[in-house]
């Protein structure tokens, strides 16, 4: 009787084939690093598909200067004890002028997409790992694990290559690039699961904790640093909470929570009844509104 | 996720045992799943309701659904479960879905994963995209209508990409009174069929999507069914016997060499079970030598099993790159440049002879042309037919014949060192998939290049094709 694999060990297994295939077959390639839990899985596989050595690429995070303290410390951490090659990219010049999420409606384009973009060409990368997942939203599960984006880091639903088996297209003219998605088959359950299985870190601000807070646009919204615009009539107040996605800190909502191990994490996300996004304020407005981010650049 | 009342979830143990809940969830095996129908055959309405019913809709999704649905739904009041699954805007606004989009949801048996591909007659690719990496398709049949030659297309192209689970789900039962006479006529006819095309492992259910019986609930409206819903069969298919254990075939993706001491080969594992020990051949050289270790992040395993990605390490210094084949000395592959494919071509400028494409084989890269096309296969009819090249959508049993030799074997033997992909040379896109059925011998011409051609003979063929068109002359220049 031949041993089975799990689902996790299928997923595990498939992920690290397409890690394999890109840096065999790209000249350039990133990984775009987040800093959340599914960068976390992600960068794990990557330790696993090149052991005993390292990924044979570097780690790209794109910092909106607005992210959560915390993790920006659990990185440096990170790629420091694992020994890895981190490149940080800042829109300084946006920085400059004072863009800032508070005021400025394209503030994700300005500080994300178009610093992402920018990174891009300057490193002249052919092919950059993201972290997304098919399950997460609905104009994403018809993405591909090899996303095609053309010169200008454009999406275009119609310019899609099929993908057949586990055999993946590479090819690219100069200036072109492929967005390569390796979680593209895990669930957020399958993230979740394995990150307790494999004793993943995370940045402790997926654990439940006294954090101060402040309401702030139908949002529970965590005081970070001095920035933080507090409303009129409130006084930052201690509360229990703990965040379901990582981002740009007075953009991300967070929930009350008990949840202070993996296993409790596991159990609140699967009692309760909304979707992971809904925490995020980026495509809140309409339902087609990340597939148009997109189609601009975004991941 | 609201879980509280399905019996799928173990959810009672959400709430009191989470570590136990987490353990039963950590042993599940994987299925992944085709649907295939036609437009009106309720199919996005069927993955609607396995979601729904299996409690993987979050309560954000469903409101958006059910706002969307006075917006753009077809069900009137109420709520339109096709929406959940009908992806991008443009394709809503079309009111078709017109790619493959991929679900997810989960049972404590299984995780499933569903490659929605529409039915319409001009998306052969579609399915057989989605097909690729399925181990069984839902073949759904419209009860109003029985088995229709869209539904002999479906299973034909599910046939030939290699599944070998079928069900059968015979919907819109409601309709027709939950007839057992319309059940069994339906059955019979594709049970025929079915043997034509010699398919082993069918099972029927009939069911309504639309009410929800026997997707995931058992149907009262149909007490004459003796037989699983539709969940039970997905989450109850033997599938453990697919994989072929016999032959060893590791694809060699990508050589490791962190440092001056370990050279691994990183691949992974596409069937046979590799052991330390045991002797090995590389293809195409030919070169021997035994497996050392088989080398993970999570320690040396004492065996590897199909669909396992692992490092490789060899007891000799051999020459072994990217491309190469490591095998079991017996039961070896074929090796080869030349081969016999069935093709599915997927794009509007067609599939010619004497054209330069690019071939990926598994890893292998490699130029090659279409040497002959042996017959086009009429998906409806199944007749073949001759033909001189193959359009979109169609699919025909073609000889190509490649620049170097690479290693394979038949598709029905093994999937993933049967299969292939053809890439345009100008465009780069994926344009045609292929399916070994035998190596042929090399007595054929090999792939043309720029110097067999003459200066002279390509102007004079220039000169051919501006004044006597009607001579119907290849284009010299357009094959390489």
């Amino acid at each position: 009787m031949t041993k089975k694999l799990t689902h996790l060990q299928q997923l595990e297994a498939e992920s690290i084939h397409i890690m394999r295939e890109v840096a065999a077959e790209f000249d350039n390639p990133v990984m775009l690093y987040s800093v959340g839990k599914d960068s976390a899985v992600m960068l794990h596989l990557a330790m696993k598909a090149f052991a005993p050595g390292k990924p044979p690429f570097p780690l790209m995070h794109v910092d909106t200067t607005w992210k959560f303290k915390e993790m920006i410390k659990f990185r440096d951490d990170l790629v420091e004890k694992l020994g890895l090659e981190l490149i940080v990219e800042k829109n300084l010049d946006a920085v400059a002028e004072g863009i800032n999420p508070f005021d400025h409606p394209r503030y994700t384009d300005i500080m994300k997409t178009d610093t992402l973009k920018a990174a891009l060409t300057k490193h002249g990368f052919d092919a950059a790992f993201g972290g997304a997942r098919r399950d997460e939203e609905k104009s994403r599960a018809k993405e591909r694990v090899y996303s095609f984006r053309d010169k200008n880091h454009r999406w275009d639903p119609k310019q899609q290559r099929p993908e057949l088996w586990n055999t993946y297209n590479s090819k690219v003219n100069k200036g072109e690039s492929i967005r390569v998605f390796p979680l593209s088959n895990w669930t957020e359950l399958d993230i979740w699961q394995y990150i307790h299985l494999e004793g993943i870190p995370i940045v402790p601000l997926y654990y439940a904790a006294e954090r101060p807070v402040v309401d702030y646009n139908g949002m529970t919204i965590m005081v970070d640093d001095e920035r933080m615009r507090i409303p009129e009539g409130q006084k930052p107040r201690m509360e229990k909470i703990r965040f379901r996605t990582l981002g740009c800190y007075p953009l991300t909502g967070a929930v009350a929570s008990e949840a202070s191990t993996l296993p409790e994490i596991i159990q609140e996300m699967l009692l309760t009844t909304t979707s992971e996004r809904q925490g995020r304020a980026i495509d809140h407005d309409e339902s087609g509104s990340m597939e148009k981010k997109k189609q601009e650049g975004y991941f | 996720m609201s879980h509280t009342d399905s019996k799928y979830q173990s959810d009672s143990l959400i709430a009191t045992d989470i570590d136990a809940y987490l353990k039963l969830h950590e042993n599940k095996e994987m299925l992944r799943f085709l649907t295939c129908g036609n437009v009106d055959d309720g199919k996005s309405t069927l993955i609607g309701r396995l979601l729904y019913d299996s409690k993987m809709i979050y309560e954000d999704q469903l409101e958006a659904v059910t706002r969307d649905s006075v917006k753009s739904g077809t069900t009137g009041e109420t709520v339109d479960l096709a929406l959940l699954v009908d992806g991008l805007q443009a394709e809503r606004e079309q009111g078709i879905t017109i790619d493959v989009a991929y679900r997810y949801f989960s049972t404590t048996k299984r995780k499933f994963i569903i490659a929605d591909t529409p039915g319409h007659e001009q998306y052969t690719r579609n399915m057989a995209t989605g097909a690729s990496n399925c181990q069984l398709a839902v073949i759904l049949i419209d009860a109003r209508y029985g088995v229709q030659t869209q539904t002999r297309r479906h299973s034909y192209i599910a046939n030939l990409l290699g599944i070998k689970h079928i069900v059968v789900a015979i919907n819109k039962m409601d309709i027709k009174d939950y007839s057992e006479q319309v059940y069994n006529d339906i059955r019979k006819d594709y049970s025929e069929f079915a043997r034509e095309l010699e398919m082993e492992d069918v099972h029927y259910v009939p069911l309504s999507a639309l009410v929800g019986d026997n997707v995931v609930n058992k149907s009262e409206n149909m007490p004459w069914y003796q037989g699983e819903t539709l969940m039970k069969l997905l989450e109850n298919v033997e599938i453990a016997g697919d994989a072929n254990v016999q032959d060893v075939r590791f694809p060699v993706q990508y050589v490791n060499r962190p440092n001056l001491d370990f050279r691994g080969y990183c691949g992974t594992l596409a069937s046979g079970i590799l052991k330390p020990g045991d002797e090995i051949t590389v293809l195409p050289s030919g070169k021997e030598s035994t497996v050392k270790a088989l080398v993970t992040y999570d320690g040396d395993l004492a065996e590897a099993v199909p669909g396992q990605a692992i490092t490789v390490t060899l007891t000799d210094e051999i020459d072994v790159s990217r491309g190469d084949m490591i095998v079991h000395r017996d039961h070896q592959p074929h090796v080869s440049s030349h081969f016999k494919a069935t093709v599915v071509w997927m794009t509007e400028k067609p599939l010619v002879s004497g054209k330069q494409y690019n071939f990926k084989v598994g890893v292998i890269d490699s130029a090659g042309v279409l040497t002959a096309i042996d017959s086009q296969i009429d998906v409806n009819t199944l007749a073949e037919n001759s033909a001189s090249e193959l359009g979109m959508n169609e699919i025909g049993v073609c000889e190509f014949s490649l620049n170097k030799p690479v290693v394979f074997d038949a598709y029905k033997r093994n999937r993933s060192t049967g299969s292939f992909i053809i890439i345009d040379r100008l465009t780069n896109v994926t344009i045609g998939a292929g399916m070994i059925t035998e190596a042929v011998n090399s007595s054929k011409p090999h792939a043309l290049s720029a110097e067999q051609f003459s200066v002279f003979e390509l102007e004079f063929n220039a000169l051919v094709r501006k004044h006597f068109p009607h001579w119907d002359a290849k284009d010299l220049s357009e094959l390489f």
